[in-house]
């Protein structure tokens, strides 16, 4: 045997040899008392105003806590760090009553000059933070800011107006207009409490402009010093390998608290930022990891024949639809709109391409949220001669010619496989007097930017809500005339306004379910389904609790056999 | 020497230059934006206008271009819109994660490519010969992807020996000095942070390695058939010499030649290579944060991170070309 053989030989033997020694030492590595979760990506911050995607929102609605949250795996608003409210009776100033002795992970006591801090914090947020893509939220519930950059929405198109404090426990948030949904937008994980020392000493709201736009925070408060009144606080992150939250030592809540404000039961959270869907399932199988999200369709099947693992059901709390664009005719003609529902065979779609995780649809609000219509919506199931009827009652010749847009190289949540669901719709309208031609485009750079600018005449998308408020579904979609919808119905705008502004939670129902009735005749969209995420588990994690919206109670998780 | 090497460093200048607006022309004229990936859904026209406006993508082309070469010349290679760090520190912090697999893989490769390619030009015409040429195409032409995620499967997935995700097990607390984590684990006297470093690194280095150990052992082969038949070898063989150190002294050193070229070149094909084993492996590495960044048209993020490889790339080549006449002497650099 020559010895360069010998050589190979021994660099193979000496490969098992590592190989077998490290599958020992990974074995050894086991600790109970510390969930490690699989993310898809690094938070881009610890600073909730200043961000709005669900990686950064994670790790965030764990550290702080805002005036009010939600029950556990529903859109329900709870106390938090406030234990009752009330309004004024013009509906523009909101009393919060605050939770007594509770205190900041620095030491530093909440109390109602903190809650004024962090609201006049957001409201002057400098220029660059003024940014949709830093500040959506706020951008978005709020709707200005006190001293607007150029282009930045300024205080005549703001609802918030002000904070006053009341004594040291109470808070009166002023309003510009009356707003039913402001009290919902509070539970959003953005709006949790900060330490106002540790917001000034770690120059939260300090950095520069590049010369090519992009704001850089110099300062440390949302990288190494996130400092609220979660039960868990920030130890250590860094970036590409691990965030570290521990226990909150001097956490307000116990053992004995309602879910949503228990004290943690695992010593440390870790989240580790894996970007590849495969990864995480097979970082889980390892048992590197514990548990994840988001589990691709595809991986259903593998997590539910390993004994190891278990799914946890997100509820569902998005919408997939066909879109109209009515300002491309004839869909400004409502009988050709209905002939469009009557010809999707969206049943047909739900059952064939959502793999038991697709609930069908009458209507575009998910079941969870109040203002779901559960009487008095138009049904439109599938009947091509129905549709076909219709489109000659408008005095159309057959078929009808119909340009249908499609989204490639994505998968959304509420639409796993968008070229599947286009082609049996396609079947479906053929079938019922129309003649479709196809439109696809890769969903990055601009699928959703021509659907937005109205290039689309039928387009499919649709839209997972980030709170539990129907105008997150109905306003954003419906509230005003779009380039995407094309259509001008100020009953509908008015009705939605008059929903939004409502603060009594009955009539405010009532309204939402009447304009969801009307949405549904006047056919802006078709909805077709709402689907079921999912998360994948070590079958020994019990208590997790997915919340619609993404605010997870990771506190509430313990280890079992 | 030295006015070879300045002279290859000047180099760099038109090529960076050039690179430079390759780079910035080319993924400006990709339709869409950075608006459309941080908003998703939400990215309303209003809101994609304004965040144009505020990252100057509104304003002419080559203004754009003026600002991007001005502050670049300074050394600063501008903040990444997604994450809002700058770039420089994210390549301080991801080339090293690079650097350690892209050399763990090299090693791999080189450890058996060279080998392997000798014994079978030795045994040429061989079964092994044989089998080595077809275990070179399979090694070639299996996609990385492919054999990482088999690799995964088997030996994290299944046998439960290596681990399958990123670079140090999460529960080990270490220091990271340098950034290279076996290196710091060494310095830092930790050796089960070092060990457990090592073992992340199996896995994907072998994934990554296949190519260029096919590559090697090939060209190691062919290289040492041509020189294992050359005058000097065989007169050495007639002086007597033994057998092996004929081989190390005469055909091995020879043959190595060209496998050097071939190093400089498979250094920067890995570190192409990298995008899909650190994404399979979850590596937080150069090759996936470009990856990501081109998914999510992070201008500042995929401009620097280009230029500093290209740079990085014309550095290895430049080595590999010094090093020509360490193996050689009768090749001199003028």
């Amino acid at each position: 045997m020559g010895r360069k053989l010998k050589f190979s030989l021994v660099v193979v033997v000496a490969s098992l040899a590592l190989v077998a020694a490290a599958g020992a030492a990974l074995k050894s590595n086991k600790a109970t008392t510390t969930l490690v979760f699989g993310a898809s990506a690094d938070p881009v911050i610890l600073d909730g105003p200043l961000v709005s995607d669900g990686e950064s929102l994670r790790p965030i609605s764990i550290i702080f806590q805002g005036l009010v949250s939600l029950k556990p795996g529903t859109t329900t608003i709870v106390p938090q760090l406030a234990t009752s409210w009330s309004t004024s009776k013009n509906g523009l100033n909101w009393t919060f009553n605050l939770r007594q002795g509770v205190k900041f992970t620095d030491g530093t006591p909440f109390n109602a000059a903190a809650v004024c801090f962090n609201f006049n914090r957001w409201w002057n947020f400098p220029g660059p933070l003024q940014n949709p893509s830093v500040t959506y939220y706020w951008n978005t519930v709020f709707g200005g800011f006190h001293h607007p950059a150029t282009g930045s929405p300024g205080p005549d198109k703001a609802l918030y107006k002000g904070c006053k404090t009341a004594g040291q426990n109470t808070a009166i948030i002023q309003l510009t207009r009356k707003s039913g949904g402001f009290l919902g937008s509070l539970a959003l994980s953005v709006f949790g409490m900060a330490s106002p020392t540790a917001l000034v000493k770690y120059k939260a709201d300090a950095g520069t402009v590049t010369p090519d736009g992009v704001f850089q925070p110099t300062g440390t408060f949302g990288t190494q010093h996130p400092v609220g009144t979660g039960p868990y606080m920030f130890k250590s992150w860094k970036i590409g390998d691990k965030l570290v939250l521990v226990k909150n030592p001097t956490y307000w809540g116990n053992a004995s608290s309602p879910s949503w404000s228990r004290s943690g039961k695992v010593d440390q959270l870790i989240f580790v930022p894996i970007p590849d869907n495969a990864a995480r399932l097979q970082a889980l199988e390892t048992g590197e990891i514990q548990g994840y999200d988001n589990v691709a369709p595809q991986d259903i099947p593998t997590v539910r024949g390993n004994s190891g693992l278990k799914l946890v059901n997100r509820p569902p709390f998005n919408v997939a639809y066909v879109g109209i664009n009515q300002s491309k005719p004839p869909m400004n003609n409502i009988l050709v709109r209905e002939a469009v529902a009557y010809g999707l065979d969206r049943a047909g779609v739900v059952n064939a391409f959502y793999g038991g995780r697709g609930q069908q649809t009458n209507q575009f609000l998910p079941p969870q949220l109040f203002g779901y219509a559960k009487t008095g919506v138009p049904s439109y199931p599938y009947d091509p001669d129905k549709a076909k009827a219709l489109l000659q009652q408008a005095g159309l010749t057959l078929p009808v010619k119909v340009d249908f847009w499609f989204p490639t190289n994505v998968s959304r949540p509420y639409m796993p496989d968008p070229a599947s669901n286009f082609q049996a719709f396609q079947a479906s309208l053929e079938k019922s007097g129309f003649k479709v031609t196809p439109h696809s485009e890769p969903w990055r750079p601009n699928y959703l930017g021509d659907v937005q600018s109205g290039n689309a005449q039928l387009f499919l998308l649709g839209w997972t809500g980030d709170w539990g408020d129907p105008s997150d579904f109905l306003n954003v979609h419906f509230g005003s005339e779009t380039p995407q919808f094309g259509f001008n119905n100020p009953a509908l705008f008015a009705l939605l306004k008059a929903a939004d502004a409502q603060t009594d939670l009955d009539k405010r129902t009532a309204l939402y379910q009447q304009a969801s009735v009307a949405v549904m005749k006047f056919l802006p969209v078709i909805p077709y389904v709402h689907s079921t995420p999912a998360l994948a588990f070590k079958s020994n994690v019990n208590g997790f609790i997915a919340s619609p919206v993404g605010l997870d109670p990771f506190w509430l998780v313990s280890f079992g056999k | 020497m030295l006015r070879f090497i300045v002279r290859r460093l000047l180099l760099l200048v038109p090529i960076l230059i050039g690179l430079s607006i390759l780079i910035f022309f080319w993924i400006h004229a990709l339709p869409g934006g950075p608006a459309q990936a941080l908003l998703g859904e939400r990215a309303t026209p209003e809101a994609v206008a304004q965040i144009r406006h505020d990252l100057g993508l509104d304003k002419p082309i080559y203004e754009q271009y003026w600002a991007y070469v001005r502050t670049t010349a300074e050394g600063n290679l501008g903040v990444s819109i997604s994450s809002r760090r700058p770039v420089t520190t994210e390549i301080r912090e991801r080339f090293p994660a690079t650097v350690e697999l892209t050399i763990a893989a090299m090693i791999f490769a080189l450890s058996l490519g060279i080998p392997l390619g000798f014994y079978a030009a030795k045994r040429h015409g061989s079964a092994f010969d044989h089998a080595s040429l077809v275990g070179s195409l399979i090694g070639i032409s299996i996609p990385i992807f492919f054999l990482a995620i088999i690799l995964k499967y088997i030996f994290a997935v299944r046998l439960g020996w290596l681990p399958s995700i990123g670079r140090q097990s999460v529960l080990i607390n270490a220091e990271h000095p340098t950034g290279f984590y076996v290196l710091d684990g060494i310095v830092t006297g930790n050796w089960n942070a070092a060990w457990d470093a090592v073992q992340h690194l199996i896995l994907p280095a072998i994934a990554l390695g296949s190519i260029p150990l096919a590559i090697i052992a090939r060209i190691t082969r062919a290289s040492a058939l041509d020189v294992q038949n050359e005058d000097y070898v065989r007169t050495a063989r007639a002086k007597g010499m033994s057998p092996g150190i004929v081989d190390r002294r005469h055909v091995m050193r020879n043959a190595l030649l060209p496998v050097v070229t071939i190093i400089g070149l498979q250094f920067g094909l890995l570190l192409g290579g990298a995008v899909l084993t650190e994404t399979v492996f979850a590596i937080p590495g150069m090759g996936s944060w470009l990856a990501q960044a081109i998914f999510n048209r992070d201008y500042p993020v995929i401009q620097g991170g280009v230029l500093f490889l290209a740079i990085v790339f014309v550095m290895v080549n430049l080595i590999v070309d010094l090093s020509y006449g360490f193996l050689n002497p009768r090749i001199r650099v003028s």
